[in-house]
């Protein structure tokens, strides 16, 4: 069971991270107006986000260090909110800034903050080999961090999620596979293409620890994480950790979501995972002027990081050509003119 | 059924590209119940780029398949049942994503034909889409033609309007070897991603076929050729249009297809104007481009005066708006290589 402080940490790390995301919805569709056009306004391109997701992200990171790894499909914002990847440089990034964590080359399926060691793949279930190496790479050192990769229900069926499964298993790796079954992938629901309900069930045909927390509840995740995040840093090998979320926001910005009957949208809505760990605070004595003070901070630190990107300079186009290589070789390219 | 190859039947009725598309398999799933189609998100979606609109209620789940995230399976699964002698539609939603299912692709798909000395063929079809200009970054923006052209075994096609759309789709479905379709999302007419002028055509309501490997004047002009496909079709002719104003009369040639490739028509232009310009959103270096600007030098190098290429530099395709406009080929980059020529 978290401690108070944990829980209001873990609180913090979801309000902000729902406020984030209204908040870079607002942005998103501000120049979109009247028609909706995915290439204008001041967020550009496809944009996924995470309301409904927070309890898996917060639950479980809360037991991990800077120095362990953190893998994140193209639903990112709240993995990375909670692993400490620096807000301002990230949203420099969502809006294509020049100070932007990747120079606004990466965009928001693609953040990348090696001082906290947080990557992205927005290819489904891509992001799960790169884990299994980070936890290869710290067995081989003998050191005890940990790798987390972050996946969707729909990249369980995915073989980058398969082999990473084995290859983990096999060499008794420190991972953990977090799957954030929010119900859908894209218009698909879960029954339709994944012949199991419970991803957990996938540790069983790979000899390794499967867990499901089937509701929206980050006292649960943490809970769960605690085991098997403590097994991953014991040496006693991986993980798969499912996880019951919702998705509130469609899959991209401009999906109408016309495949989802009223009723999933509705009883979504009802699965608030931020409300139901309010009320557990208040259970232990947090009053409601507290729990509007860690809001008021979480809305004023999402403000000023996208005060601050906004103010930003975008890149010279020039800047196009930089960054392909660590060590550029000697000479034109061959692709500019 | 009917077909007047070439000879369009006239008609006033303009769709979109994805509309064209979807016609096509319609007509083809009608009238051949070998044909169906699966991808991710095919059926109540409709197709994330509209490519499969309305299908689903036409012809219900069995024909109209979606499956799991699992682009090795599936793609997979289309070459064993085309081999089994059904024309299965598979779409890659990005053609980006090929990577988690190239063996399936390339060896397979593409190699199953010459491999078993003509014993077995593989009547598929592979949609998917292709293309940048909307800031969807490195991932989920490339087009990859010369990726797919370069490897042998697959017909590869590329519409650049709704007219060849159909025409196309409807060779491609009936055609009894892999074709990979690449359609650009710019062009489709998404709501939410608005098309130039131009993708949305007259289409006959009839049945109709373009045959591969003939390439289409969209424009005839005496002092320099561009040749282009997909998306640059429209930026091609909006600079041609341009440089009219400062007397320079520019042909331009829709490739259509990739493989086969019409090298003749290229050819005839290039000893017309002696100046070849090749546009691609593809990277420069090993692609379209190069293979282009080879065949004119290979087979009318006496009529050639000057050759630029206009393409993607060989950059992963940048996220900012500033940086991708500056790598994305655009309509005064052509303008600025065609009188580079003169």
């Amino acid at each position: 069971m978290p401690s108070v402080t944990e829980l209001r940490e873990i609180y913090e790390e979801m309000v902000t991270a729902r406020r984030y995301e209204k908040r870079l919805q607002e942005e998103y569709l501000e120049g979109k107006q009247p028609a909706f056009d995915i290439s204008a306004g001041p967020i550009p391109g496809e944009l996924h986000l995470a309301a409904g997701h927070e309890a898996s992200a917060a639950g479980v990171c809360q037991h991990l260090r800077d120095a362990d790894t953190v893998t994140a499909p193209h639903r990112p914002h709240h993995i990375a909110i909670s692993k400490g990847v620096d807000l301002n440089r990230m949203t420099a990034e969502i809006f294509g800034r020049r100070t932007g964590l990747s120079k606004g080359k990466g965009g928001h399926m693609h953040l990348f903050d090696p001082d906290v060691n947080f990557a992205c793949s927005g290819i489904i279930a891509q992001g799960c080999p790169p884990a299994v190496g980070a936890a290869m790479a710290a067995k081989k050192r003998n050191t005890d961090e940990v790798a987390v990769a972050f996946l969707g229900e729909g990249a369980i069926d995915q073989g980058g999620f398969f082999e990473s499964l084995n290859l983990a298993s096999v060499r008794n790796l420190p991972v953990v596979f977090v799957v954030e079954d929010n119900d859908w992938a894209i218009s698909m629901p879960k029954e339709r293409v994944t012949d199991v309900s419970n991803g957990a069930q996938r540790a069983e045909g790979h000899d390794m620890h499967g867990v499901r927390v089937d509701r929206d509840d980050a006292v649960a995740v943490y809970e769960a994480a605690a085991e098997a995040v403590g097994r991953a840093r014991d040496g006693n090998g991986p993980t798969i950790l499912e996880v019951q979320v919702h998705r509130r926001m469609g899959h991209f910005m401009g999906d109408a979501e016309g495949y989802r009957p009223d009723e999933d949208v509705e009883a979504a809505e009802m699965r608030d995972s931020v409300e139901r760990l309010a009320a557990d605070l208040r259970k232990h004595g947090v009053d409601d002027d507290e729990l509007t003070a860690i809001r008021d901070r979480a809305s004023a630190r999402v403000e000023e990081a996208i005060e601050f990107a906004k103010e930003q300079p975008e890149p010279d186009p020039e800047e196009a050509y930089e960054d392909v290589f660590t060590n550029p070789p000697a000479g034109a390219t061959g692709g500019e003119d | 059924m009917s077909e007047t190859p070439g000879e369009p039947v006239a008609t006033e009725r303009e769709l979109t590209m994805s509309r064209a598309m979807v016609e096509a398999i319609s007509s083809e799933m009608a009238a051949d119940e070998e044909v169906f189609v699966m991808g991710e998100d095919v059926a109540d979606y409709g197709g994330i780029f509209d490519s499969t609109q309305g299908l689903l209620e036409e012809f219900g789940r069995d024909r109209v398949m979606d499956v799991p995230i699992s682009e090795t399976g599936f793609i997979g699964a289309g070459v064993g049942a085309a081999q089994a002698g059904m024309r299965p539609i598979v779409e890659l939603m990005f053609a980006d994503f090929f990577g988690v299912a190239m063996d399936q692709i390339y060896n397979n798909m593409a190699k199953n034909t010459y491999m078993s000395g003509r014993s077995v063929s593989v009547p598929m079809v592979l949609t998917t889409a292709v293309g940048g200009t909307y800031n969807d970054a490195a991932q989920h923006s490339q087009t990859l033609y010369g990726t797919f052209a370069h490897l042998p075994g697959m017909k590869v096609v590329v519409p650049s309007n709704a007219y060849d759309a159909k025409g196309l789709m409807h060779n491609a479905i009936r055609d009894d070897d892999p074709v990979v379709f690449m359609f650009h999302k710019r062009l489709m007419g998404l709501g939410w991603m608005p098309a130039p002028e131009g993708p949305k055509t007259p289409v006959p309501e009839d049945d109709y076929t373009i045959p591969f490997g003939e390439a289409d004047v969209k424009r005839e002009g005496t002092d320099a050729t561009v040749v282009t496909l997909g998306l640059h079709v429209h930026r091609a002719m909006e600079a041609a249009d341009e440089l009219v104003d400062e007397g320079i009369d520019t042909e331009v040639i829709d490739l259509r297809t990739l493989v086969p490739l019409d090298a003749e028509t290229v050819l005839e232009s290039v000893r017309k104007t002696g100046r070849l310009v090749v546009v691609d959103e593809d990277y420069r270096s090993y692609g379209v481009t190069g293979e282009i600007v080879a065949r004119a030098a290979e087979d009318a190098l006496a009529d050639l005066e000057a050759v630029e290429r206009v393409a993607m530099p060989d950059v992963p395709i940048p996220y900012a708006r500033p940086l991708e406009e500056e790598v994305n080929p655009g309509v005064e980059d052509i303008a600025a290589a065609v009188r580079a020529t003169r």
